[in-house]
């Protein structure tokens, strides 16, 4: 044991002093979790909203004064106002409105007859997310106008569903993070693990090594342990940052950590134990660097980081279910945004434990004690 | 019993043979040099004896110990410096040697003393705290040579020690190696393709090329087992036909080689035979544009025994390592 622990005081004294690549292994997931938490987390605003009122009536000019004051209030809409029709429409089609709102000639007489009064929503649905903000809009705005107005786009239904939360909101930027802590322990794991493991191979320090009367068992253990230890520390940083960053609520309860520290070091041996498996055979100090930008493609995104798994087709629904940043997002998932006990995740790390072992167990079959 | 113990040992890479029945002992205490151009097999004969290989066939006994059968055993007994410099350059010179002691399981009371003495003996104790990766490649030779002694082994390998070394490092480093080595009583074997490396640090000399070993014995030895015991080389101002028979018919000669113009004379009597050759090429109407006597070298053993000179080896090995400069060329 003591050749193990040699192996880990040398990989962790030259860690120390590598202040770049700690920097690098831990910036690019945080960089990530405020770009595309803020990029994609926030609320849709100012869109362009074409007003064409052919009716000009009380209740239109209702409609118009409601439009106005969304405008002015929550700032989703801007309102610019058209009376020629088909100008509207070029402007939509040319990308300076983001929809056109007609009032037809009738509406006013509909609505005091109770007849049935539409709008029509014309709106440019090349962008999914700003037909989605429109429509939910506009829809909102008019079902507390008169129940009996329809938007004829986007039709509310007149059955009501009363929607209870069980969670506080969730804003993007929280739904991330799970996904950065996962990244950033594989950011370590191939940076600090697999990248300096292949570049120690090609310039030979692995003979010095080999020489030794170290055992094959000893060797990778030690290999294993730093690689760890290492992910471990960025994990833990991401973890503890990120959950400022994105406000998640008593980051620092001791139970809630210990737990969170449960499953980072976990994660961080199957995610450790993935790259030495890969890299066992390596000796192309290029190899794990062309590697690196396909597996973090493969493992992030069908892992549900970004977007539910439930809207994966099917093959990638298949890598998924054996990717272990499943597994991992969906523990750090419940730990971080719904603040579960073990109970929740002991299928996530009996997972990770069971990969970690599969995994150690066919490096350590491959690695070769011999040049 | 020798330190070393190689009987007819093969290494084979797929179809082609690295190291082709090579058998040769070291006895304790000896320096023994295996001397041969880059693709020899000298690297893949040290790495057989030192575990880093596999043998394809045959045996090798290192301190008495197997190096198929019991590599833990040739492991402990043995100290290697590796041809690439391969200390960690972030750590310090005395990390450097604590990791490897505690690699080899030296105990800490030990680990302590050796490395003050090893750090003496390298001549680095007041570097002890340097990073590594702020020492001339010198000083990461002498770094090497203290790391693969620091559990005080019986056998020490060099894998080209001074290769990238400029001439006072060199020097440096053979010194260095045999103070070290009349200290502790090492064996060392050592692979060079510098002869005067060979020819002034070891006490026996194998020479290497293709795989197999050509001629094994002290440098001294080797230098008289061929034919001549001075050499001449001489260039002429004009070179008729059948000059090369002229030359061989001087006395004492016995062989004569040219190349490039450069005729190479070996005799057993250097002063004789270059009175004659002057009274000769006078009587002849030949100029002698250059001259010089020379006493046989191990560049004259390689040649005898491989048939071309290690120097030309060593030549063609840079240019082929150079396209740029052949394609200029």
């Amino acid at each position: 044991m003591g050749r193990t622990w040699a192996i880990v005081e040398r990989e962790m004294r030259r860690f120390r002093r590598s202040p770049v690549l700690i920097a690098m292994s831990m910036m690019m997931p945080i960089v990530q979790l405020v770009v595309l938490g803020y990029a994609f987390g926030g609320n849709v605003k100012h869109l362009k909203l074409a007003i064409v009122d052919q009716d000009h009536g009380v209740p239109a000019v209702r409609v118009r004064e409601m439009t106005s004051a969304v405008a002015s209030g929550a700032h989703t809409i801007d309102t610019v106002s058209y009376a020629d029709p088909g100008q509207a429409l070029t402007d939509l089609r040319n990308g300076h409105v983001n929809g056109v709102l007609t009032i037809p000639p009738d509406f006013s007489r509909r609505v005091l007859a109770r007849n049935d009064p539409r709008l029509a929503l014309i709106e440019d649905n090349t962008d999914n997310f700003v037909s989605v903000a429109l429509a939910g809009t506009l829809g909102n705005m008019l079902a507390s106008y008169s129940p009996s107005v329809k938007l004829e786009a986007r039709v509310v239904a007149e059955p009501r569903l009363d929607v209870v939360e069980v969670y506080p909101y969730v804003p993007y930027v929280q739904y991330l993070l799970p996904g950065s802590v996962v990244m950033s322990i594989f950011m370590m794991v191939m940076i600090g693990g697999g990248i300096i493991f292949i570049d120690d191979k090609a310039r030979g320090l692995h003979e010095g090594y080999l020489v030794t009367p170290i055992s094959k068992l000893e060797l990778i253990a030690g290999f294993n342990i730093s690689g760890t230890i290492k992910a471990v520390i960025s994990g833990m940083f991401l973890m503890v940052i990120g959950s400022f960053i994105a406000g998640i609520p008593n980051p620092l309860d001791p139970m809630r950590f210990f737990r969170l520290f449960v499953v980072v070091v976990v994660t961080a041996f199957a995610l450790i134990s993935l790259m030495f498996l890969l890299m066992v055979r390596v000796t192309d100090p290029l190899l794990p660097r062309a590697m690196f930008g396909v597996l973090n493609t493969v493992l992030y995104f069908p892992s549900g980081a970004v977007y539910p798994q439930q809207g994966f087709p099917g093959w990638m629904q298949v890598i998924a279910v054996a990717d272990p940043f499943t597994y991992a997002v969906h523990a750090f998932k419940s730990l971080l945004l719904k603040n579960t006990g073990f109970g929740a995740i002991g299928y996530d790390l009996l997972f990770l434990t069971v990969f970690s072992a599969i995994a150690m167990t066919l490096a350590t079959r491959l690695f070769k004690r011999t040049l | 019993m020798p330190a070393i113990d190689v009987r007819n040992i093969v290494k084979k890479f797929g179809d082609f043979t690295a190291v082709n029945g090579v058998s040769f002992t070291v006895e304790e205490g000896e320096i023994f040099g295996l001397l041969g151009p880059n693709g020899a097999g000298k690297s893949t004969l040290i790495r057989m004896l030192t575990t880093l290989l596999p043998p394809t066939a045959g045996t090798a006994l290192v301190s008495g110990f197997d190096v198929k059968d019991e590599p833990d055993g040739v492991r402990r007994s043995i100290g290697v410096i590796p041809q690439a410099l391969t200390s960690d350059l972030e750590l310090s010179v005395e990390e450097n040697l604590i990791i490897f002691a505690k690699l080899y399981g030296v105990p800490r009371a030990k680990r302590v003393k050796l490395i003050d003495e090893l750090l003496a003996a390298v001549e680095l104790t007041q570097w002890r705290s340097a990073p590594v990766k702020n020492l001339s490649g010198g000083m990461r030779r002498r770094v090497e040579i203290a790391r693969g002694l620091v559990h005080e082994p019986r056998i020490f390998f060099l894998d080209e020690p001074t290769t990238g070394l400029d001439p006072v490092s060199r020097v440096a480093v053979w010194e260095m190696l045999r103070k070290i080595k009349s200290e502790r009583d090492l064996t060392v074997l050592l692979t060079t393709h510098y002869m005067d490396e060979a020819d002034k640090l070891c006490d026996r000399i194998a020479i290497v090329d293709h795989g197999e070993l050509k001629a094994l014995d002290s440098p001294l030895k080797l230098k008289t087992s061929i034919p001549g015991q001075n050499s001449l080389e001489v260039s002429f101002s004009a070179v008729p036909a059948g000059w090369i028979d002229e030359l061989q018919k001087l006395p004492e000669v016995q062989a004569v080689s040219s190349q490039d113009d450069i005729f190479r004379i070996s005799t057993r009597n250097g002063p004789a035979t270059t009175l004659a050759l002057m009274e000769e090429a006078a009587r002849s109407g030949i100029g002698v544009q250059s001259l010089s006597v020379q006493s046989t070298t191990l560049d004259d053993v390689f040649v005898h025994y491989t048939g071309r000179g290690l120097r030309d080896e060593l030549q063609a090995a840079a240019a082929a390592d150079s396209p740029f400069m052949l394609r200029r060329n």
